[in-house]
């Protein structure tokens, strides 16, 4: 139960101050979810060969400096890019899924909150005008985001029960609504050998979405699948390297609309959060409808 | 259904050598398995759970001795009185006992017995609750203190009697079968009650499960800031739940801004539900309060957005216990049907023209009380009479308030709300694991004797106990 | 707050003044009869419960896009949004006129009472859901499960209607110019006689809709069949 947020530019003058917007969007949807706040946002692609993680520790004395030696003595190169609050984002020269398992198994107290080329992943638990002071959000940059303000309902309110969930290298997925069958999809799941972090019915729609594309299906027929495989409320936006994706489930209870204007698509659970975008006003905008998949990538728009 | 009586099972009741009764597959059982056959339609029926459920009569008070000393009952004070709604209404709700009637329709039980409700609560300084079919004059002029509920079907719902009401109860579920919509018999749909409800008169009134323009905690959110801006945040909002996921509900609806939150337990009555959903639907009210009490602590906000708790309160030692277990107040609705007349052994030979009982009658949807009660018709309704149907309830509530002095004072407690879990044993063990208090004769609750977890499910968290009040 | 003498209309800002204040003045202009007539409230940025609980006969115009519930439960008073309005747009209106200019969002007329309601734009999912009375007028197309349990009053569409329209309906009628995706449970297609005919010919013009001829829609209402509990029915439940 929650507010979402999408942003998508269209100008280079929006993906200077992507993370303005987004701050601004984040903080309209305080009220859906004023328990923990995240982001994933797309900028910075790693350089070719490496790859980038976002890493999470509950330790405030974490020594990121120390992890990176030990991946650079594993992979050959590794540095920091950048850290905000208790996460650390660490270009690796490695496969971003090895790099992933490496840290993984060799740092257990560690959170891969993200893994690919483009992507990172921010969440933690609080307010979300906190969050994004804590996070220096209105510094980032980025061709793309997705927020999410997260109102929790069956299961605890953590860093790792915030929103974004990462669905594989490059994706994440966030949630408003409320899954019924989660819990036999979680078995059924991890018997298909996902992991899983939480109690959180929406890790388990990502964990789906990161099986469906591992045995092979492309985003849309992922997404598709929810359709038959998920039971209850949803709407949901996933985030892909070059774009994002919505889907509302069949009955479509929860609120979702979309915007577009010259320069951005927004996507929004409540138009008050696009209402502070530049152009706002004179955007056009619609509603997703039901059981409808709708991408939006950078080679389409 | 009609219920079986005694004595009157196909063999004519008398036990004979060699008739074995299976526990499975016993009379009641059978009998409506024949009934399924024959109508084809689910059993809708009137009343609460029938079942035997872990409940407050699984608990005793400690009363004073040498350790703790008692008031002196008649001449030390005892005082009873709550205010609902201190979070953010500019006018909360002042009432002079913690027991309160609950929402009950005008459609459901007749205008004369509305009346009796409002007569009573007002002549004891309680409130009275309206119900799914919307705000009768009647109902309004005879009630100090009125509460008006939200409901999916918004049957009769409007700004004017919103602004005349003293509390908004924006209702999710009630106990009888939360998760479920209402449902009126065709033979209830009376031209007054289709007038109110903008229906055709002699109709199956189906009402829905989910209000029309929100679902889920964050849009209620948006739903009651629109409640608070119709009516000038003058007016107490209550959120009321039927008890299932109670820890979450709560929580949630304090998130989503109510001022009071109503718990209804699955022993909460109803005017007309299907049998399967009353009897297997829900969690009983002596672990749903508990459940709640902990969501409120953690989140701080115990006895400042205030707990009424309904379902299957009966007495004053019911009243009692509810308030030890962390309740502000209570909620009656079959009680005060029952102390009106409902079940009254006077109908006997006419409910035996309809298959039914004294102390047996539960066919409150099919609208031939007797008693004048849970009916429409007009004939019926006339029968009773709403001034002596309303001191009879105002007197059960008298009961129920000193009853519950009574066992507060013989705590050592001038105020009822002083009672607290640490004044309860509990019988058995169920009760004592529900309700959270020791088992009679232990030291300490058995959840915590026995270091259950009780997390994982009861409060989300995966690595500590749960929360000790 | 500012007086715009020209047209003797009070403007409120609600960039500068809260949403509580506003309402709170709209509601004494209803309880006090004292207070200007005509409103304009600016920058309404998509704000919830924008003008609700109206009770008196105002004219209020938004400049922009609102959020949940705008003019709930109106009484007497225009509404006029112009932009986009969020979901429960004029829930539980009892009279009075809302119009939007542009869509609305899901649950637009919910359990209205009375009052017209026109949507130039669509209106989404569950429009006129649970309606008790009021007249909905979508010039544009409406979503799924539009009129569901509709109980009296009238909808008219003139572009197209999502799936399970009327589903579960009681005495309201619809009426659509454009394709229906699906009937809902015991809602049927009626035949248009001219008294429907000229029924919404009366609601386009009281709409301020001219482009659509009355001729060219098609009545939809209950069948009736879920009136009463029928074994044979048990699947429409």
């Amino acid at each position: 139960m929650c507010g979402i947020v999408g942003l998508f530019a269209k100008s280079p003058e929006l993906e200077q101050r992507l993370g303005v917007h987004l701050a601004a969007m984040l903080a309209q949807m305080s009220n859906r979810g004023p328990d923990s706040a995240g982001v994933a946002v797309y900028h910075d692609p790693a350089p070719p060969g490496s790859s980038k993680l976002t890493l999470y520790s509950a330790d405030p004395a974490q020594q990121w400096g120390d992890l990176c030696a030990e991946l650079a003595g594993t992979f050959g190169a590794a540095h920091e890019k950048s850290v905000r609050a208790s996460h650390a984002v660490v270009l690796v020269d490695a496969d971003a899924g090895e790099a992933e398992s490496w840290v993984r198994s060799h740092h257990p107290e560690l959170r891969v909150m993200s893994a690919g080329t483009v992507i990172e992943i921010y969440k933690e638990v609080g307010r979300p005008e906190v969050f994004a002071e804590q996070f220096r959000l209105t510094d980032l940059q980025g061709t793309h985001a997705l927020g999410h303000t997260r109102m929790a309902t069956e299961s605890r309110v953590t860093t790792e029960g915030s929103h974004p969930f990462s669905t594989g290298l490059d994706l994440c997925l966030v949630h408003n609504g409320s899954l019924s069958n989660h819990n036999t999809l979680r078995r059924k799941l991890q018997r298909e050998g996902i992991e899983f972090q939480t109690e959180n019915d929406t890790e388990v729609a990502a964990g789906y979405l990161a099986w469906r594309l591992r045995e092979g299906a492309s985003l849309e027929q992922a997404l598709e699948g929810c359709l038959d495989d998920l039971d209850g409320f949803y709407t949901f936006a996933v985030g892909t390297a070059d774009g994002f994706a919505v889907l509302r489930d069949p009955i479509a209870c929860k609120p979702a609309v979309l915007a577009e204007t010259d320069d951005w698509v927004a996507m929004a659970s409540e138009y008050h959060a696009i209402a502070v975008l530049p152009g706002a006003d004179e955007a056009r905008m619609w509603e997703p409808e039901p059981g409808v998949v709708y991408v939006w990538e950078k080679a389409v728009v | 259904m009609a219920a079986t009586l005694p004595g009157e099972s196909s063999r004519g009741g008398e036990w004979q050598p060699g008739l074995r009764e299976s526990a499975l597959f016993d009379r009641n059982v059978i009998a409506e398995i024949q009934r399924a056959a024959r109508e084809g339609i689910y059993d809708i029926r009137g009343f609460g759970a029938k079942r035997r459920l872990p409940h407050f009569d699984d608990l005793l008070f400690l009363g004073a001795s040498v350790s703790r000393y008692p008031l002196e009952g008649y001449r030390e004070r005892c005082d009873t009185n709550v205010t609902l709604g201190t979070r953010f209404a500019s006018k909360p709700l002042e009432l002079k006992i913690p027991i309160t009637i609950a929402g009950m329709s005008f459609g459901a039980l007749s205008a004369p017995a509305k009346e009796a409700l409002g007569r009573a609560a007002t002549e004891v300084g309680t409130s009275t609750t309206t119900g799914d079919g919307g705000m009768t004059p009647e109902e309004r002029g005879h009630s100090k203190l009125l509460v008006y509920q939200l409901l999916p079907s918004r049957y009769g719902m409007n700004p004017d009697d919103l602004r005349k009401a003293d509390a908004i109860e924006v209702v999710v579920g009630q106990g009888a079968k939360p998760g479920g919509g209402g449902m009126l018999l065709g033979h209830k749909i009376s031209d007054r009650v289709a007038a109110m409800r903008d229906l055709p008169k002699g109709i199956d009134q189906r009402s829905a499960c989910r209000h029309p323009d929100w679902t889920g905690p964050d849009d209620l959110e948006i739903k009651i800031g629109e409640l608070r801006e119709i009516t000038d945040w003058e007016k107490p909002i209550f959120v009321k739940v039927g008890a299932t996921r109670t820890y979450y509900d709560v929580q949630l609806a304090v998130k989503a801004g109510a001022d009071v939150i109503v718990v209804d337990g699955m022993q909460g009555g109803t005017a007309a539900t299907q049998d399967v959903f009353i009897e297997h639907v829900g969690i009983p009210t002596l672990c749903a309060l508990p459940l709640a009490v902990q969501a409120l602590q953690e989140l701080g906000l115990h006895r400042e957005v205030q707990l009424v708790v309904s379902g299957g309160i009966r007495s004053g030692a019911d009243v009692a216990k509810a308030l030890a277990l962390g309740a502000d107040a209570v909620s009656i609705g079959t009680a005060a049907l029952i102390a009106m007349g409902d079940n009254s052994p006077d109908y006997e030979t006419e409910y035996r023209k309809i298959g039914t009982s004294a102390g047996f009658y539960d066919d409150w949807q099919a609208g031939r009380d007797p008693a004048g009660i849970s009916t429409q018709d007009d004939e019926l309704a006339s029968r009773f009479d709403p001034v002596l149907g309303g001191r009879k309830v105002a007197n059960y509530l008298r009961v129920l308030t000193l009853e519950t002095q009574t066992l507060a004072r013989a705590c050592g407690k001038s105020h009822v709300h002083n009672l607290e879990p640490e004044d309860l044993v509990a019988l058995t063990i169920e009760a004592s694991l529900m309700a959270r208090v020791p088992l009679a004769g232990m030291q300490l609750p058995l959840i915590d004797e026995l270091a259950v977890r009780v997390a994982p499910r009861v409060a989300g968290e995966r690595d500590r106990p749960a929360a000790r009040r | 707050m500012v007086a715009d003498a020209a047209l003797a209309t009070e403007v409120v800002d609600l960039a500068v003044t809260p949403l509580r204040e506003l309402n709170q003045r709209l509601h004494d202009v209803g309880r006090t009869g004292a207070g200007p007539a005509r409103w304009r409230i600016v920058n309404p940025r998509g704000a919830h419960a924008v003008a609700c609980g109206l009770d008196a006969e105002l004219e209020v115009e938004i400049d922009g896009h609102v959020g949940y519930y705008c003019a709930g439960m109106n009484q007497h008073a225009s509404v006029r949004v112009k932009g986009n309005a969020g979901t429960g747009l004029a829930e539980n209106m009892m009279s009075g006129t809302v119009v939007v200019e542009g869509g609305a969002s899901q649950s637009a007329g919910a359990s209205a009472h009375g009052g017209l309601l026109v949507v130039h734009g669509d209106a989404a999912a569950r429009c006129g859901i649970s309606m008790k009375g009021v007249d909905i007028v979508v010039r544009g197309s409406v979503g799924h499960l539009s009129a569901f349990m509709a109980q009296t009053g009238r909808l008219v569409v003139c572009g197209d209607a999502g799936d399970s329209l009327g589903d579960s309906i009681y005495e309201a009628r619809l009426y659509v110019r454009g394709e229906v995706a699906g009937l809902g449970a015991d809602c049927i297609e009626k035949e248009m006689r001219a008294e429907h005919v000229e029924e919404v010919r009366e609601l386009l013009a009281r709409a301020g809709i001219d482009d659509a001829a009355a001729e060219e829609f098609r009545r939809y209402g209950s069948a009736r069949q879920l009136y009463t509990f029928k074994v044979d029915n048990a699947g429409a439940y």
